[in-house]
């Protein structure tokens, strides 16, 4: 039961905006726990599950801000309670104040709109999105906790009419240039890309420009649209259409592990691929032939980048990373450990991430547990507790639920990286750091405090933390990609621009 | 073959976002012909009066 909260009628904000309330108000002194959430179905259920719910709250609507808050004393929460007004301040979205609050108004303003955005909660995604299309408007759709049922729905109700969704749980699609969602600034060119995975994506087309060429499109299908369920509709929509784009000469797929069938179909539907076509399928360990000589299958994204740019005409590019200053760094880093020390935990945002450092491990015989592993039977028991060589996808609906997401605010992976530093077996950290608009403005400050902790925390046990990271984004991102490499350097941390090679180091480590 | 996906992928993109303030910043930083919708649940977040409501308009 919380010490105190209000309900506040007709104020709606966005979740964002609500979840940085909530960060406020839950690192003021004396606060265990608070919750700041609209009064939706799906809110007060979690409000339950966080042990902050009162009854009365059973009377708020989806359009009512409840802030629940369990503090060491009632003063406390009180006093806090009585200061809303300052937290909520420049979230100016109470209802009636808003300029255009449907999509119909919209529609009234820019009539020749080619695409609706959609981020709103996922109980209400799929009307809205239904609307979208039935008003014949493409749609890349953020929100999650939409069912399948209604994706598949939404999905082939789009390819009848000859439209496109990007998603649900889609972070991540660049058309024509330009980034919706969690992107980075890339330069336009000659390559297209398709993934159900958003960091994927970002990772690929981020290496692409950073290798000096430039994407055509990249389309996100959303997380669920390779599992047999959806059945790879929007991967099939959006092959189409970068096979008839003239900009596209080499299409790319980056994909987290696809439905058993869904791959047999995709595959056969790669087979009249016209175009050179790369298929990253992450967990996947045998791929159905094609007898297409057009189809390459790549193993990690950097294979995906490269083998991208020579089938679009461009020359092998070399490695950013002298293998010299990587061997003394070795040398050197391998030095410090104690003989106790025997394990690898990769703390992640990018979901993908974990994915590929996974495969990369396994693949070189580490066994690697994980809250999202890529063999089922290497299921960590609980995500908060890691055992062994173990990547932890951060991002996962368990540690997001009411709290933002990692790309967002390191404030969980802080935490979790001084549990991990406190366990004796603990080697080498693996983190990634994702640039880009809408990301962090300053991931690797965020994270400074707990990495230099860490370090501290290993050295008192006469030991030594290796600490490898890389980083997804590129020089013309929002954030200045050389300070963010430079934060990292000066606090011991070895740093890649490509998750693989910042893998591959670790396993190196490791040996 | 669908048409709408072919000039999404030509034409300049013209949006309309419905949610997230940041999105909409995000795209109007890069040039993109964006409008803002301030979604707010239609009647209370009432989904059985939602539905009926549907079927009036």
């Amino acid at each position: 039961m919380p010490l105190g909260f209000r309900i506040l009628k007709n104020q709606y904000f966005d979740s964002v905006f609500l979840m940085g309330v909530n960060k406020h108000l839950s690192d003021e002194n004396g606060v265990q726990q608070t919750a700041v959430l609209m009064g939706s179905d799906g809110n007060k259920k979690l409000l339950k599950d966080l042990g902050l719910y009162d009854p009365v709250m059973d009377a708020a609507q989806a359009n009512d801000l409840i802030v629940s808050i369990s503090a060491d004393s009632e003063s406390i929460a009180s006093e806090l309670l009585a200061r809303l007004p300052e937290y909520l301040k420049g979230g100016v979205e109470a209802i009636g104040k808003t300029r255009l609050s449907t999509l119909e108004n919209g529609l009234t303003i820019k009539p020749d709109a080619n695409l609706a955005v959609i981020s709103i909660p996922g109980e209400f995604a799929a009307r809205e999105a239904k609307k979208a299309l039935d008003h014949g408007l493409n749609v890349f759709l953020f929100s999650d906790n939409v069912s399948l049922e209604d994706e598949l729905m939404l999905k082939s109700y789009a390819a009848k009419q000859g439209l496109l969704v990007m998603g649900p749980d889609c972070g991540t699609s660049l058309i024509g240039g330009k980034g919706i969602g969690f992107t980075n600034a890339v330069r336009r060119g000659s390559i297209g890309a398709i993934g159900p995975s958003g960091t994927g994506l970002q990772e690929f087309t981020s290496q692409v420009h950073n290798a000096g060429y430039g994407v055509s499109h990249a389309i996100g299908t959303g997380s669920h649209d390779l599992s047999d369920k959806i059945g790879g509709l929007t991967t099939i929509s959006a092959l189409d259409a970068l096979e008839n784009d003239p900009a596209t000469k080499v299409i790319a797929i980056i994909s987290k592990p696809p439905g058993e069938n869904t791959l047999i179909k995709l595959m056969s539907r790669i087979k009249n691929c016209p175009k050179p076509i790369i298929g990253c399928f992450f967990g996947v360990q045998t791929i159905p032939p094609t007898g297409c000589s057009m189809f390459s299958r790549a193993t990690t994204i950097d294979e995906a980048v490269r083998l991208s740019v020579v089938n679009s005409g461009g020359g092998d590019h070399p490695e950013v990373n002298d293998r010299n200053i990587l061997m003394q760094k070795l040398k050197s880093e391998k030095q410090g450990f104690s003989f106790k020390q025997k394990y690898l935990r990769g703390i992640f945002a990018g979901g993908t991430f974990c994915y590929q450092a996974q495969q990369i491990l396994r693949g070189q015989g580490f066994p690697v547990f994980s809250n999202a592993p890529l063999d089922k039977k290497m299921l960590l028991d609980h995500p908060t507790h890691s055992r062994e060589n173990c990547m932890v996808d951060m991002g996962d609906d368990y540690f997001t639920q009411g709290k933002p997401h990692p790309m967002i605010d390191g404030t969980e992976r802080k935490r979790r990286i001084l549990e991990e530093a406190r366990d004796a077996e603990l080697k080498v950290l693996l983190l990634d750091f994702i640039l880009g608009y809408n990301a962090s403005m300053d991931p690797a400050g965020e994270l400074a405090d707990a990495i230099s902790e860490a370090k501290r925390i290993v050295a008192t046990r006469h030991g030594y933390l290796s600490i490898v990271a890389s980083i997804c984004g590129t020089e013309e991102d929002p954030q200045d990609l050389k300070l963010q490499e430079k934060i990292l350097e000066e606090l011991g941390v070895i740093v890649f621009r490509s998750n693989a090679r910042a893998s591959q180091f670790c396993v190196e480590l490791l040996k | 073959m669908p048409e709408k996906i072919d000039e999404l992928l030509k034409e300049p993109l013209l949006v309309i976002n419905i949610g997230l303030k940041g999105f909409s910043e995000s795209l109007a930083e890069q040039g993109v012909d964006v409008i803002q919708v301030d979604w707010v649940p239609p009647a209370g977040g009432d989904k059985e009066l939602m539905e009926i409501l549907d079927k009036l308009i």
